[in-house]
């Protein structure tokens, strides 16, 4: 993903018109003139069949599924689609790939933990639930920012490695100090709130608390990769000189992504420590970093729906790789997982999103070309 | 290519289908226990030995208890508390399983305690995890632990170091629970009976380099406590003898074992006599003992070439739990009542001495106290010299005086 990368696919531009794959964001096709903005009329325009039997289907799921399958499946991938979101966002629309999300989430965990309750109640205030919840986001906010300033001035696998290692030194910082962070053991029983009558604990309500979070994200980075920022963070991303000649302040832009990717981020962590009901430094070690990045790799980067898809992806085979084994070959669970991972993004350098599109693609090929280009998932620009 | 990967895609979509829908049926008549163990992550050698040991409890028992099958599910956790509740959860709710073993580590014990209380409809009995606070501090009524746990680990070895005339003592141990819980059973007997812990090192998991630890010890000390692994003790051990320490070491329950017995510095020699304690010791020398060590060789080539701690308590988990589905014939009913009040009542004769559970629903048992001896080939084993009967949880003090001192933490207790 590095910046030649975009440049090339920038100037094959012309070229890639007839090719669905490579449309640019905004770039509806007729009758959805991009210029309308985002009036209720055109806001109603957009909304198809489909949108609305996914909707109807993620508000019903609850209601058919078990417990087990609405939180520990449903709720955790609606929080750990929200963070892979923030990734997906900075990755697909701003050339940025940031290892630090999770740490930006952990950080959010961390300061739900230290404002609120905990079984650590010599450090944890006892500050409410909304307090502490809006003081997480608002310091993990302005983390992702500092990080994001630190880091825009790299490209490519220089903003890997120095997103890494402050992941890294963050997880140190967590194990090593006590004062704060409580070192290894972390945080325990930081329970979700009981408010307005309802445990957020509990099954159902948890699972809609997620989707609420979930589907506000998407929302949001569906608006602002159609508002003027995100259409000049596409183009920063797809050519960092050019739009600085053209006076756009490029440091800015990339800064201000990590701010937006930040905040769904810091969402996302409140809602896992609450799912989880603790937070160690394990939250926001390596393997918790790496799995943001998979997450965001198996479901594909561009659209947002990808982070989600590859959210439930990640969970299920989590979950279930170790039924597929006969019991005496169980602990050899994590070959199904890495099997399965490697069969994705081998076959797919885009993830389901991409299996989706070829799929698609193939499919219009068949009915007469240009067929069913329209209903194309929205591109951010390849 | 194109048709190969819309098969391949296919595949895959069916199989996560299926993956949604697999694990439901299972028949009346077999009880079906779930096994939880590290099978991944720093722990994983030691989780496999857990599911090893829990395996061979079944295995005497030819698969059967209270005139039911036995199935077992195995679940895996990272030896991280997310994990193992997200396994747990997986299990009870999931697999329906009626009975739940594990978890191995520490804080993964806390946290499927807690969790614990939400499924009263399932028993839960501790695999291995030896955090006090467990069954301490906010019980759980369907939670058991029939072992003894770190502190209890380390009772009799404070009153045995005293006797070897180490009046003052310097600690470097790594700086999590477990570690915490087994300096607290040495130093509360240790400092009642007069004993100094002169100074306190507690140094993060996993820590090569000793230097800045080796500078602080001072010179006017007895012996070192020293409550590490056994690869980082010998890492410890390397780096006072090179900055020319001479003191006698005492050991932890997992700081003796075979990394440092083969240790070949050249503080060899002064390392017979070390002390250490645990629940049990490889030179056990009682025919309960040598069947089971005999049983695990037998039934798994693959194992360690005597059964590890965790296998040891695994087993007797396991065994518990058969034992107590014997005792009621496998009734689980009414909420698994006569169940839990069975396993109260429950006396487990294992490989290291008979374990009973207290009020709390924690063990009660022996603890073994070993010194490093040199064998006639010139080679280096632990020998069992004491063994501390019906140790519980409180430590041998009243349960006033316990909650007095608190649990055990970076400062408790302190006797500088």
């Amino acid at each position: 993903m590095s910046a030649a990368h975009w440049r090339r696919a920038m100037n094959a531009g012309a070229a890639a018109v007839a090719n669905p794959v490579a449309h640019v964001a905004g770039a509806t096709p007729a009758g959805h003139p991009v210029s309308g903005g985002w009036g209720i009329r055109r806001r109603i325009a957009a909304i198809r069949p489909r949108h609305l039997i996914g909707l109807a289907a993620l508000l019903l799921y609850p209601w058919i599924a078990t417990p087990f399958f609405t939180f520990q499946i449903g709720g955790q991938s609606l929080a750990l689609g929200l963070i892979a979101l923030s990734l997906t966002f900075l990755a697909g629309s701003g050339g940025m790939v940031s290892l630090a999300q999770m740490t930006v989430a952990g950080i959010a965990a961390y300061v739900v933990a230290i404002f609120g309750f905990s079984a650590a109640d010599h450090i944890s205030l006892g500050w409410p639930w909304w307090l502490a919840a809006s003081m997480a986001v608002v310091i993990a906010t302005i983390a992702a920012t500092f990080i994001g300033w630190l880091s825009v001035r790299t490209e490519g696998i220089y903003t890997i490695m120095i997103t890494l290692a402050i992941g890294v030194a963050f997880q140190y910082l967590c194990v090593q100090n006590y004062s704060l962070f409580n070192g290894f053991q972390g945080f325990q029983k930081v329970e979700a709130p009981v408010a307005f009558g309802v445990n957020w604990h509990d099954a159902t309500p948890f699972y809609y608390l997620a989707l609420f979070c979930a589907l506000g994200g998407y929302w949001l980075v569906q608006y602002v990769l159609r508002a003027p920022f995100g259409l000049a963070l596409q183009g920063v991303r797809d050519n960092p000189r050019r739009m600085n000649s053209l006076g756009f302040d490029v440091v800015a832009h990339r800064v201000a992504a990590y701010t937006l990717a930040g905040f769904l981020a810091a969402v996302g962590g409140v809602l896992l420590v609450w799912y989880d009901g603790l937070v160690t430094p394990g939250t926001v070690g390596t393997g918790a970093l790496i799995k943001i990045l998979i997450i965001a790799v198996l479901g594909g980067m561009r659209h947002p729906l990808g982070a989600f898809i590859g959210a439930v992806i990640y969970v299920l085979l989590q979950n279930f790789a170790i039924d597929l084994l006969g019991n005496d070959y169980r602990e050899r669970f994590n070959t199904v997982i890495g099997g399965v991972f490697l069969v994705i993004v081998l076959f797919s350098p885009d993830g389901m999103l991409g299996w989706w599109v070829q799929l698609r693609t193939r499919f219009a090929a068949r009915r007469g070309p240009g067929a069913e280009t329209r209903r194309l998932p929205q591109q951010q620009g390849r | 290519m194109d048709l190969k990967r819309r098969v391949i895609g296919k595949g895959v979509l069916a199989a996560a289908v299926a993956l949604a829908f697999a694990g439901a049926a299972h028949a009346d008549d077999v009880i079906r226990i779930g096994v939880l163990a590290t099978l991944e992550g720093p722990f994983a050698a030691g989780g496999q030995d857990g599911i090893r040991g829990a395996e061979l409890a079944l295995k005497q028992k030819n698969g059967m208890a209270g005139g039911h099958k036995i199935e077992f599910v195995k679940g895996s956790s990272n030896a991280t508390p997310d994990k193992a509740v997200g396994a747990t959860r997986k299990l009870v709710e999931q697999d329906k399983v009626q009975i739940m073993i594990g978890p191995l580590s520490g804080d993964e014990g806390i946290a499927v305690k807690n969790y614990s209380k939400s499924q009263p409809g399932v028993t839960f009995i501790n695999g291995s995890s030896g955090a006090q606070a467990t069954t301490l501090v906010d019980p759980s009524a369907n939670f058991f632990r029939f072992h003894t746990e770190g502190a209890q680990w380390m009772v009799g070895l404070g009153e045995h170091a005293l006797a070897k005339g180490y009046k003052k003592m310097y600690l470097i141990a790594e700086d999590y629970g477990f570690p915490y819980s087994q300096v607290q059973g040495f130093m509360a007997s240790y400092c009642a009976k007069g004993g100094h812990i002169v100074g306190k090192s507690w140094v993060p998991l996993g820590t090569k380099d000793y230097s800045s630890v080796v500078s602080k010890i001072p010179g006017d000390i007895d012996a070192v406590l020293v409550v590490l692994g056994g690869a980082d003790a010998v890492n410890f051990l390397t780096q006072y003898e090179q900055a020319g320490g001479d003191k006698p070491m005492v050991g932890g329950t997992i700081t003796v074992d075979q990394t440092v017995l083969n240790y070949k510095g050249k503080r060899r020699e002064s390392l017979v006599g070390t002390p250490s304690a645990g629940p049990m010791a490889d030179s056990l020398d009682t025919p309960e003992w040598k069947k089971f060590v005999s049983d695990y060789k037998a039934n798994f080539k693959d194992g360690f070439p005597s059964p590890s701690l965790f296998a040891f308590l695994y087993y007797i988990s396991t065994k518990a739990a058969l034992e107590g589905l014997d005792a009621v014939k496998g009734d689980l009913s009414d909420g698994q009542k006569k169940y839990r009040a069975a396993l109260q009542k429950l006396v487990v004769k294992g490989p290291a001495g008979d374990i009973r559970i207290d009020e709390n629903r924690n063990g009660v048992g022996t603890t073994y106290i070993t010194e490093v001896v040199k064998n006639a080939d010139g080679s280096l084993a632990s020998k069992v010299i004491k063994s501390v009967p019906n140790v519980s949880q409180t430590l041998g003090l009243s349960k006033a005086e316990f909650q007095k001192m608190g649990l055990g933490s970076r400062d408790v207790p302190n006797c500088p």
